[in-house]
């Protein structure tokens, strides 16, 4: 799960992580009084949305009186932001986050993460900071300096002072920098993060460190021990589609294609879009019903498929393991009559059932094309949606 | 001979609920030796005909087991995988789903120098067919022969067994290793067990997306297989930043996508079908010689 900037850093100024003071704001007059009140001759005006490369799609603006962050607060709020790392269509601005303006005098990276590799934490320390870390991993690979922590142990000093001198801070830096790192790792610990990304993290014109943007993702998993976490989730950010399959326990992920697909598992469902792309189709969507699909779960699942107008024609492709196929059957029968199911519909039902569950399709009156194997319904449904592109 | 379970393996079940139940009577049904039960708070029943036990430890006391399945909730299913390790189990399968990653890497760091191997978590099981079931696999579709079959995902799994057992090939063992980030046995660790087992004459592996398994697969196939070794890489098409179903399926700062695991995979020599409706063929074209 991710959070905006503006919880981010409330929870990391929480652990006594260095950051800027800021405050939120929904309309211009409310951004107006907050560079007021933060009284420093800059403040910053940041947009609010779950989306990197803010800056450089406007989303990042520098205010140097009150009246300005309003004017500037007014030309964000309602507007869409494109970043490159923002959906084709944006993402529209609902609130901003008003910072102090601070005085930089270098800018670094720092994160701490779980590295699947190794299978412990790593902190990622480079004095390259302001840049995608991936490019400076590309480009300047030496510049990046990994140091793993075991994740029954704990932060040590040494592992403090090699980043210090890989992000070549000295004296009182590193003790500030302990500091830092300190209430990082605890944060990811406590709050079971997966990602904490400071970038930049800022050496400021006294010397100090800030964390001047802050990124924090959570693990979905560890949610139920979170609830102050999970209350954080901002509904407004995430795709409606996969927001209401999140609730009805379905993972969904809309892709752009017009091949609606229902697959039970998801190795199977990524294979099954993989199968759509050899027959020459392009899925509209990844759909794992999970192991324990049912006939009610199958109703929802066309209902998901169905609210994307770019769908000319759908696959069910389930292959019962425990799962009885004569379920599912029954299952699809039901929600093409209740949903009157408009495009044409290719069924693949195998193994647990699969027979019986062909029987069901077959004498339901209903217009579904049944596919005994893969390939076979992989090319059914894409010629069903308007042949090969 | 087959790798990790055969008709000697005598397991427990953690986790008696709905699912560990249903999953006993199915194993116990396929001939497994299921001889008990753990379930804090019900030690001293009897449910589908095996004894259930309040602790790991009194189960393996009375029972000889040397295997457990894990149905346990993710909240305590790491301390669980943990009770298993400590009673001094030879392998414990974890087919819990949704168990927090920090738990897991924990986890895995007390587990190093422990003599117990762990399959999963959020992994289908292991079968040798007609002798032993672990988990939630459909082992009618498996048949008995010379393939090992290794993979990250579920169905796909089960998809790869029926293209081969509809081919006439036979499966040595069949393992899911699960679709979590961080999982017991590895890519490499599966091939290993594949490479000594004199049963084993090939194997399928089936990846996908998220992290670089795949990728110390190939390196390893490269200087250590003697058998031939065939695969799919599923998640060709997934867009990068997505989470696909599997906590571990996602492709992120430019790492873990399919295109990269094939390509290390076919400078490896491993063949890499790119239709999921060739894992069988490609496998049969691949091992003709020694099948």
């Amino acid at each position: 799960m991710n959070v905006h900037e503006y919880q981010a850093k409330a929870i990391m100024r929480e652990y006594g992580v260095g950051v800027p003071a800021g405050e939120l704001a929904t309309t211009p007059a409310e951004a107006e009084q907050a560079a007021r009140s933060l009284g420093t001759a800059v403040a910053v005006v940041k947009a609010q949305v779950h989306a990197g490369g803010r800056g450089k799609g406007g989303g990042i603006k520098l205010a140097k009186s009150p009246a300005e962050a309003k004017t500037l607060a007014s030309e964000m709020l309602g507007t869409t932001l494109h970043t490159p790392q923002t959906p084709p269509e944006g993402k529209l601005i609902r609130k901003v986050y008003v910072e102090s303006g601070c005085d930089i005098a270098r800018e670094l990276y720092l994160a701490l993460l779980l590295d699947r590799e190794t299978e412990e934490f790593a902190i990622i320390a480079s004095t390259e900071g302001g840049m995608e870390i991936e490019e400076v991993a590309a480009a300047t690979p030496e510049k990046i300096c990994t140091v793993h922590l075991d994740p029954n142990a704990g932060l040590h000093g040494h592992h403090v002072r090699r980043i210090a001198r890989a992000l070549e801070l000295e004296g009182a830096q590193v003790g500030e920098l302990e500091t830092f790192l300190g209430g990082l790792h605890r944060l990811y610990v406590e709050k079971d993060a997966t990602l904490i990304e400071i970038n930049p993290l800022v050496v400021t014109g006294e010397g100090g460190l800030l964390a001047l943007d802050g990124k924090l993702n959570f693990d979905d998993n560890a949610l139920y021990r979170h609830p102050d976490i999970a209350e954080m989730r901002d509904p407004e950010e995430e795709d409606a589609r996969e927001r209401a399959a999140n609730e009805i326990d379905l993972a969904y992920v809309g892709l752009d294609g017009d091949v609606g697909c229902m697959v039970n598992g998801a190795g199977l469902a990524m294979a099954t879009l993989d199968m759509i792309h050899v027959c020459g189709g392009t899925p509209a969507n990844f759909l794992d019903a999970g192991g324990g699909a049912d006939k009610e779960k199958v109703k929802e699942a066309f209902k998901l498929i169905l609210r994307d107008e770019n769908v000319k024609a759908i696959l069910v492709n389930i292959f019962g393991g425990i799962v009885r196929c004569d379920l599912i059957a029954e299952g699809v029968v039901a929600a093409a009559q209740e949903l009157s199911v408009e495009v044409p519909l290719v069924v693949r039902l195998q193994g647990n059932k699969a027979p019986e569950g062909r029987e069901i399709l077959a004498t339901s009156g209903l217009d579904i094309n049944p596919a005994e194997t893969l390939r076979e319904a992989a090319e059914q449904v894409v010629a069903a949606a308007g042949g090969n592109a | 001979m087959a790798v990790l379970c055969d008709k000697e393996t005598k397991l427990i079940v953690q986790g008696m609920g709905r699912m560990g139940q249903f999953h006993a009577r199915l194993s116990i049904e396929y001939g497994t030796q299921v001889v008990g039960g753990v379930h804090p708070g019900r030690g001293g029943q009897e449910i589908e005909g095996i004894p259930v036990f309040e602790t790991v430890e009194e189960a393996v006391d009375a029972t000889g087991a040397n295997a457990s399945v894990l149905f346990v909730p993710p909240p305590g299913a790491a301390d669980a995988i943990l009770e298993a390790a400590d009673a001094g189990l030879d392998l414990a399968v974890c087919i819990t789903e949704g168990i927090p990653a920090l738990d897991m890497a924990r986890a895995k760091a007390e587990l190093r120098g422990a003599s117990m191997r762990l399959l999963g978590p959020n992994c289908p099981g292991v079968v040798t067919p007609e002798q032993c079931r672990i988990g939630i696999m459909p082992a009618q579709i498996t048949r008995p022969g010379p393939v090992g079959v290794v993979s990250r995902s579920g169905t796909l799994t089960y998809e790869a067994v029926d293209q081969l057992s509809r081919l006439g090939i036979g499966q040595s063992t069949c393992l899911g290793i699960g679709g979590d980030p961080v999982i017991g046995t590895t890519f490499v660790d599966a091939l290993e067990l594949f490479e000594a087992d004199p049963e084993t004459k090939a194997v399928v592996m089936i990846g996908e997306i998220g992290g670089s398994a795949e990728e110390n697969a190939a390196d390893f196939v490269k200087s250590n297989m003697t058998k031939p070794v065939s695969a799919f890489i599923a998640g060709q098409n997934a867009p990068p930043g997505k989470r696909m179903g599997h906590a571990g399926a996602i492709i992120s700062g430019g790492k873990g996508k399919a295109s990269d695991k094939i390509a290390a995979l076919e400078a490896a020599g491993v063949p890499v079908s790119r239709s999921p409706a060739e894992i069988g063929e490609t496998l049969a074209k691949h091992a003709a010689s020694v099948l």
